[in-house]
């Protein structure tokens, strides 16, 4: 494996991991919209997510620095090309970040319904919108000779991104619902549950209709055939676990399963478009590649060593931290948020 | 306005409000650490107030400075993605950096500190505390290494068209960063001091909680002189160090259009006319400039003119001198707060050692107040100077401004971009102020938080057990 392989690796970990994780706070956020009946239940699903959306956001920004320091053309073609969609998941990112600690720091519905409908819009258009933008590279844009891009509005927004971005958010969503009822404990458990029982028929269609509308519009059936069927079969599988973990009320397993779906999802994301980056709508000639895109040899060695001695410590810690706040929260614990 | 200018002014805008969270962060993560070890030591719970209490202030704050750094790095590809491509091998690595090492150690341990007072033992929950300051001190010294690199290029060569690392540590070993980044810190340092300081003296003034709030004081006035007294020094080297590498900007910091002669003088106040490139007026002292580049009473400095005319000669013909009028007061202002922060700091720390901060008279309060404003003044005009000061180069001697702007990028974009994030800069510094001013209104929480009911859904009983 050569290091240009090594790093399209790490930056597909990243980025599958910024799903898996954020993809649940996201998705607590986006829920707080429909589960909770009182203030103190909404301030309980906040808490449940409190010690973690930061550093889970965290997976988002080291996958940027990554791409940056190991494929700096495909960093600058793809922030400049895609311009106003990152306006706008960075407004979303701003937003939601804040408000999470503004909420509760002082009183009053208009402060508090501020907040909350910051949280609403700040946790469904960045899954929203990175879901058009990754929809929209794999189907192709316009990149140009010098790999300069200048996405249309059609490039960008058209049935089949609209379609993956609506696919992400309702993964997410999901994952999110999942996440709660594992958390708590007392009627938000059960409501998350029944909401996500619930909703699952409609993540199915949404499921569906990206396989079938990937197969149509991408070349990455015909490319990694075997692998993407292989997909398909085990998401299934995950699906029908998620529902029958849900119906047997093991929220631990349903909470697997549904991170398996964005696992699935994001990893053959990353293995159809291997060793390629963005397609070229232009010419495949055009496209950006590990080959292309990359630093030079030692960049690349340096930020491998660094990454080798700080990744161990890094993944520890996070995985101390969850374990620390292992335990379900419930209504009468002491809130932070 | 063409792309270039609105490029750059979202940049200054977006920067310098940056700048005005991560001072504070740093500063206060290192006081409430310091706080809540002086609890674990002496076991006293006043000090567990304080931290809790400035704690809070953290995190508002915290919270701000984290999501608006996330546009400062996005920000690099998709207004400046020429800049991106040809540093790219270069300058994204300590930006990959900074994230590995520094915002994962920052955001988690945050997170452990916020909600794990009742579940982690003393000695690791103020641990984690450490590690939050640690992390806000790394990412600082990983973005001022890579602005030290656009300061003065080290440890690459230029191949395929764009600036290729050819050596890692000479990243870390530049002089420019080995000035650049202690000066910061403690800048930074001091802004979280003065805060403390500022709304300490507020309370006292109104003699409120005087048993919190007077060794709130103490503690972060202790803090607030040691940091304004380093400042000064770290910046004397980086002067120092400016008149070998960067000689232009120390002209133009000077408004020294003509070679300064020997020995030179410093020029305490300037008429500038760029236009006519001469100044209608100056004020000056003997020596001293002299005294500033070179720590001895001899020596000239090159002027504007003069440098000019060897840069077209090294760059090729067009304009090497930076806006004058801009670099040269933005120097003086930061120069002024920094005294300013040392009298009040030293009056201070007198008062509260002869034990003569009761009977202070309000005006010493009233002062301390307004000093809160004095480190973000100096912070902002600081960098004014250094990147103002560095203009027309990005990356001095290697890339121009003007050709690092996104090529495909359009005016309205960046106007829409532009426009979207000032105004919700300026609404999120409003709701900032608005809460931290709430927060010392409400003052520190005496009574102490009730017990917590822990569930655990891996006991048996009560609950369904989830993994079976």
């Amino acid at each position: 494996m050569s290091l240009n392989d090594l790093w399209f690796l790490l930056i597909a970990v990243l980025f599958t991991g910024f799903f898996f994780l954020e993809g649940f706070d996201f998705g607590v956020g986006m829920a707080t919209g429909l589960v909770p009946r009182n203030d103190q239940q909404k301030r309980l699903m906040i808490n449940t997510i409190g010690p973690f959306w930061d550093a889970n956001e965290v997976w988002l920004i080291t996958a940027a620095g990554a791409m940056f320091a190991a494929f700096p053309h495909w960093y600058a073609t793809m922030f400049s090309g895609y311009y106003l969609v990152f306006v706008l998941i960075l407004l979303g990112l701003i937003l939601r970040g804040v408000s999470f600690e503004f909420r509760g720091k002082a009183e009053g519905k208009w402060w508090t319904g501020t907040w909350d409908a910051c949280i609403l819009l700040g946790s469904f258009l960045p899954p929203m919108l990175f879901g058009m933008a990754f929809a929209a590279l794999v189907k192709g844009v316009p990149i140009q000779q010098n790999m300069d891009l200048k996405a249309g509005f059609s490039d960008v927004f058209n049935g089949y991104t609209v379609w993956i971005g609506l696919t992400v958010v309702g993964m997410c969503l999901m994952h999110g619902l999942t996440f709660i009822s594992l958390r708590t404990i007392g009627e938000v458990r059960d409501r998350a549950r029944v909401i996500a029982s619930k909703f699952l028929p409609i993540l199915g269609v949404l499921l569906a209709g990206m396989v079938v509308w990937t197969y149509v519009a991408t070349d990455f059936f015909v490319r990694r055939g075997p692998y993407m069927y292989a997909a398909v079969a085990v998401g299934i599988i995950a699906y029908v676990l998620a529902w029958y973990f849900l119906k047997q009320r093991r929220e631990g397993w349903a909470f697997g399963m549904t991170g398996a779906i964005i696992l699935l999802t994001f990893v053959s994301l990353f293995v159809g478009l291997f060793p390629r980056f963005m397609v070229s709508s232009i010419n495949s000639a055009f496209d950006l590649t590990i080959y292309n895109a990359s630093s030079s040899h030692y960049t690349l060695k340096a930020m491998t060593i660094v990454a080798a001695t700080l990744l161990p410590f890094v993944l520890a810690y996070q995985a101390w931290s969850y374990f620390v706040f292992h335990k379900r929260l419930s209504e009468k614990d002491h809130l932070e948020y | 306005m063409d792309v270039l200018e609105l490029a750059r002014l979202q940049f200054a805008t977006t920067t310098i409000l940056h700048f005005v969270y991560v001072p504070i962060s740093i500063g206060l993560s290192l006081l409430v650490a310091i706080m809540e070890t002086m609890y674990v030591i002496k076991k006293n719970d006043l000090y567990k107030k304080m931290a809790q209490f400035w704690g809070t202030f953290l995190l508002i704050n915290f919270a701000v400075g984290v999501v608006t750094g996330i546009l400062q790095e996005f920000q690099f590809g998709m207004n400046w993605s020429d800049f991106s491509r040809f540093v790219g091998d270069v300058f994204g690595t300590p930006l990959a950096i900074e994230a590995l090492l520094a915002f994962f150690l920052e955001s988690t341990f945050i997170g452990l500190w916020v909600f794990g007072w009742e579940r982690l033992s003393k000695a690791v929950h103020l641990t984690c505390m450490w590690l939050v300051s640690i992390g806000t001190m790394l990412s600082a010294l990983w973005i001022l290494s890579a602005n030290s690199f656009m300061q003065r290029p080290v440890g690459y060569e230029i191949h395929n068209g764009r600036a290729e690392m050819k050596d890692f540590f000479a990243l870390l070993t530049n002089e420019q960063l080995l000035w650049e980044f202690p000066h910061t810190l403690f800048a930074a340092i001091a802004t979280g001091a003065f805060l403390v300081a500022g709304i300490s003296a507020w309370k006292l003034m109104h003699k409120k909680n005087l048993d919190f709030f007077k060794p709130s004081f103490k503690v972060s006035i202790i803090v607030a002189l040691i940091s304004s007294m380093l400042i000064p020094m770290f910046g004397h080297g980086q002067a120092q160090y400016l008149v070998e590498t960067q000689p232009m900007k120390m002209a133009a910091s000077e408004a020294l259009w003509e070679n300064s002669g020997d020995p030179a003088p410093w020029t305490v106040v300037a008429w500038i006319d760029p236009e006519k490139k001469e100044n209608s007026f100056e004020f000056k002292l003997p020596y001293l400039l002299s005294l500033l580049s070179y720590n001895k009473l001899s020596g000239a400095v090159l002027g504007m003119n003069e440098l000019q005319a060897q840069y077209e000669k090294a760059y090729g013909p067009g304009n090497y001198i930076p806006p004058v009028r801009t670099t040269f007061w933005s120097f003086r202002i930061m120069i002024a707060t920094g005294c300013a922060m040392i009298v009040l700091a030293l009056y201070g720390a007198y008062l509260t050692f002869r034990k003569k901060l009761e009977g202070s008279h309000r005006w010493f309060f009233r002062l301390m107040m307004l000093g809160i404003s004095l480190p973000f003044i100096g912070n902002t005009a600081g960098w004014i100077m250094t990147e103002v000061g560095r203009q027309p180069w990005t990356v001095f001697g290697l890339l121009q401004t003007k050709d690092s702007v996104s090529p495909t990028v359009v005016a309205g974009e960046v106007l829409f971009s532009l426009i979207s994030f000032t105004a919700l800069y300026l609404i999120l510094t409003g709701v900032l102020a608005f809460l931290f001013v709430r927060t010392a209104r409400k003052g520190p929480d005496i009574e102490s938080h009730q017990e917590t009911v822990i569930h655990d859904p891996f006991a048996q009983g009560g609950d369904t057990i989830v993994f079976k």
